[in-house]
């Protein structure tokens, strides 16, 4: 028997800390899709930020824990589609990452959809310095979601969230 | 008893399987040999984003075959000839970078239009992981292609040697359109589409960037390796499989 409300087990959900990026949770990083409470347990969906991305199975892990202690085994399923968006991060989440150091993702655009449509949508601002004389390093960094930078204004490599 | 529908659907997912695994295996044997650190990390974030593809397509065919089937028993406890990967990614790679760029480049555009066909595929589970996998596809071929570019019209060697990948490759490429009765089954069914249709676009996609690269792709080509479909496949794809599937043939069943 669940007693729990399904907006108290979101705020349990929300408390767990995305485990490479843990200035936010992995609800405000739009991985928790859905929580259904059936009668005699509560399921969970999730979905991968990246196909390959190795922290998913972190978070599965923490769920089933974090669930555990008030007496839940929740049932965890991955769900592919609607294929995860950084569009899905609020404003907030976007300001968290930003006061952590890590450049947010600007907003999904048709141009991120073809890989020959001109993406350049001009210099990311800095996260430390505000400044935009900064140059994209390598599209590839130390995760799957982000990209490195680095910023001409305070002279200092940084991160973005990359935009997907 | 497993219907044609079904067993088609499982041929059709280990297919994609096959190739983005192979293709992230020969991709991972850069890990800790790229030509500058940014290159390094990226090669291996390409990989995981392939592997992670081949999961969620082996993680599906498991869901139907049954029988105890997983994702590792298809990556790990089959031999070449079950392998269905086309014959273009299992050459070797220790060549030079701009051959994986071309590689990665010509695999790319092939894989960012098929799975925005399927996208649209009546099979939800299809449509679910081809839309997750063209973002970060869109992603490999827009690296890619800017390395390809570069190299082409970079200095008289990153040239010779660019042009030289795209020569060797070239003959490879007409493999990737191949389709059988699995698809034609498939297709009926509206679960996948005609690969045929975006051969065009996909020719014109390639010779855009290779314009601006100042490469040339080989005229009056005869030689077009194939084999893939049927588990045919060249010399290599064994001696790939026997680094891959090391430890768990030997230590079966071992746990992390």
């Amino acid at each position: 028997m669940v007693t729990l409300e399904s907006s108290e087990i979101w705020d349990l959900l929300n408390s767990i800390p995305d485990p490479e990026v843990p200035a936010i949770s992995i609800v405000e990083l739009g991985v928790v899709r859905e929580v259904r409470i059936t009668d005699s347990n509560v399921e969970v969906d999730i979905t991968p930020t990246y196909s390959g991305c190795p922290a998913l199975k972190s978070m599965e892990e923490q769920i089933r824990a974090k669930l555990l202690l008030v007496g839940l085994t929740p049932i965890i399923k991955t769900i592919y589609k609607p294929a995860w968006t950084t569009d899905w991060m609020s404003d907030e989440t976007k300001e968290k990452l930003r006061a952590y150091g890590i450049a947010p993702p600007e907003k999904l655009s048709f141009e991120n959809l073809h890989p020959f449509a001109n993406n350049d949508k001009g210099p990311v601002a800095c996260p430390f310095c505000s400044s935009t004389d900064t140059s994209l390093t390598s599209r590839f960094g130390s995760t799957a979601c982000k990209a490195l930078h680095f910023c001409n204004g305070c002279r200092q490599p940084f991160e973005q969230f990359k935009c997907h | 008893m497993m219907t044609d529908l079904n067993k088609a659907l499982i041929d059709f997912c280990l297919r994609i399987a096959d190739n983005s695994l192979i293709h992230a295996q020969r991709i991972s044997e850069w890990t800790g040999h790229g030509p500058i650190l940014e290159e390094d990390i990226a090669m291996s974030n390409v990989a995981l984003d392939l592997i992670g593809q081949s999961r969620g397509f082996y993680t599906y065919a498991a869901q139907i075959e049954g029988d105890g089937k997983t994702e590792d028993f298809y990556a790990f406890r089959r031999g070449e000839r079950e392998f269905r990967n086309k014959l273009m990614v299992e050459q070797p790679d220790n060549k030079d970078f701009g051959f994986t760029m071309m590689k990665l480049f010509l695999n790319g555009c092939f894989d960012y239009l098929m799975f925005r066909d399927l996208m649209k595929s009546t099979d939800e589970t299809i449509s679910g992981l081809a839309a997750k996998s063209i973002k970060e596809v869109t992603y490999h071929v827009r690296h890619a292609g800017d390395w390809v570019v570069r190299l082409g019209d970079g200095t008289e060697e990153s040239h010779q040697r660019i042009q030289n990948s795209l020569n060797e490759l070239w003959p490879y490429t007409n493999e990737l359109f191949e389709q059988d009765s699995v698809d034609t089954l498939l297709i009926s069914n509206g679960i996948a589409f005609d690969k045929e249709k975006f051969r065009d676009e996909w020719t014109k996609m390639v010779h855009e960037i290779f314009a601006k690269a100042t490469l040339s792709v080989p005229e009056n080509n005869t030689y077009s390796p194939t084999g893939g479909l049927k588990g045919i496949h060249s010399e290599h794809l064994g001696y790939l499989l026997a680094e891959m599937q090391y430890l768990p043939r030997t230590y079966p069943d071992a746990v992390w």
